[in-house]
């Protein structure tokens, strides 16, 4: 099992522990998931995120090399600019879905998940063969953690030696985090305004120290998660994974109508189902796997991930649908335990009506 | 972690206090709520259903997962704790008070006494 360079401040501070993606992670700290969910959406919470893997791609072919290879076009960033993109493997599904960010005319980063460093190394690896430009594994070199929420701007604001306004949404910069050097993403996974931050290893202890006495909570994995679902977005071995077409989802805006690999496969299939949001009218949570049936009670999908909302206390989700069944206010059945519980298809995210 | 002496254990993490007569109330432990961590919704039997010990009889779900709960002994459910509808954390807050799930009536001759007492409970959980 590895462990982030943060493992000791975890468990100095109490967190539940647990596997995820081969590293040890905190699950929760001592407020519990909902405490720190709330957190972020009134104040500011601060993720360990340092198991994420990155990759730097760079080399005369690099924007090329990448126009193909994912779904987004990377060669439309300005330099210090991230997108968020996808890797589709030749059958028409997806590997991993990225962060890329522009660090140089040739040179990007990729931030890809944990559980899929070595996919995406490999994958990348193989399809860089015979181009001008290199695909390195970087993970370790950086410690990265995630400010969120509607003071995560205040809380930086008095630690940086910079005007924090000129970083716009996606865009990075460099700077000094008291005294430490790092970079700024104003990027993150929870719906609300806040910043990635990079640094190295070594200086990650005290990056999180700073932060934390700035008032910013610490907030685990479980937070990560209830906050993504609510905000709309997709988590990869749920909503994405090698089977999953994107343009039957509404990711599809991620997918650029050029030349890229596996397009062929991806561009003419069918949608037979579609990947939409509900929501429960009557009480019960949906959870991953659970069967999607119609009025008379015949399978129709499958859900991909659920939870209780810890803001608006309504059970949310994302299924699969049958196409027909796919518009925001149709009834859906999510079996639960052996019982049909009504639900509603509706358009994400969950938090904001 | 809190386990009270005067209360018998299963190994699924039920406890059971005996209440007047032949009735027992039943909840989770400390252990088992702490495991949990946030619970956000209960699933309580009909009253007036008969029950097997080791019967499903109940689901705790936590913002992560839903888990089942067991009869730690045989009978007939006669009340469940409906302030849980509306306050599941309660769970979470006091497992051996107000965060009690059931009642049972009716349970066979030395079933609660074949259940695990606080030390028995406590070494089971080293075991796991």
């Amino acid at each position: 099992m590895q462990r982030t360079p943060l493992y000791q401040k975890h468990v100095e501070s109490g967190a539940r522990m647990v596997e995820f993606a081969g590293y040890e992670m905190p699950l929760h700290y001592k407020g519990g998931i909902n405490e720190e969910h709330l957190t972020v959406r009134s104040a500011a919470g601060l993720f360990d995120v340092s198991h994420m893997a990155e990759l730097q791609v760079a080399g005369p072919e690099a924007t090329p090399f990448l126009q193909y290879a994912t779904l987004n076009d990377p060669g439309k960033l300005k330099l210090g600019r991230g997108q968020y993109n996808m890797l589709p493997n030749d059958t028409g599904g997806i590997i991993d879905d990225l962060y890329v960010y522009r660090e140089g005319e040739d040179q990007y980063l990729i931030v890809a998940n944990a559980a899929n460093r070595e996919a995406v190394a490999d994958h990348l690896g193989a399809l860089a063969e015979g181009r001008d430009c290199d695909v390195r594994d970087v993970t370790d070199d950086w410690a990265l953690v995630a400010l969120q929420g509607p003071r995560a701007a205040l809380v930086l604001e008095g630690l940086v030696d910079m005007d924090l306004t000129a970083i716009k949404r996606n865009a990075t910069a460099s700077a000094q985090l008291s005294g430490v050097p790092v970079t700024l993403s104003r990027t993150g996974y929870t719906g609300e305004d806040g910043f990635e931050i990079f640094s190295s290893s070594k200086d990650a202890g005290s990056v999180w120290d700073v932060l934390v006495r700035a008032g910013s909570v610490p907030c685990g994995l479980g937070a990560r998660d209830t906050l993504r679902l609510e905000a709309g977005f997709p988590l990869y071995g749920h909503e994405l994974t090698e089977s999953t077409n994107p343009l039957c989802t509404g990711f599809a805006w991620v997918v650029k109508d050029k030349e890229f690999h596996g397009r062929a496969a991806m561009w003419d299939a069918q949608c037979e189902q579609r990947l939409v949001g509900i929501r429960m009218v009557d009480r019960a949570i949906p959870r991953q796997g659970y069967r999607v049936m119609d009025r008379d009670r015949d399978i129709v999908g499958e859900v991909t991930s659920g939870t209780l909302s810890p803001l608006t206390r309504e059970s949310v989700g994302f299924a699969w649908v049958d196409a027909d069944l796919s518009e925001p206010g149709t009834r859906v059945w999510v079996e639960v335990r052996g019982r049909p519980m009504a639900a509603l298809v509706v358009k994400p995210p969950f938090h904001s009506s | 972690m809190n386990t009270p002496d005067e209360l018998r254990y299963a190994k699924s993490h039920e406890w059971v206090r005996t209440d007047d007569g032949d009735v027992v109330t039943v909840g989770i432990t400390d252990h088992a709520q702490d495991q949990l961590g946030d619970v956000v919704f209960v699933e309580l039997p009909e009253v007036g259903r008969k029950v097997k010990a080791g019967d499903t009889v109940a689901v705790i779900e936590s913002v992560k997962t839903a888990s089942d709960i067991y009869a730690p002994v045989s009978g007939e459910v006669t009340a469940v704790n409906d302030a849980l509808d509306a306050k599941p954390e309660t769970v979470n807050e006091s497992p051996y008070g107000d965060g009690w799930l059931f009642r049972i009536s009716g349970s066979a001759d030395g079933e609660i006494e074949g259940l695990l007492d606080a030390a028995g409970y406590l070494r089971s959980l080293d075991e796991d």
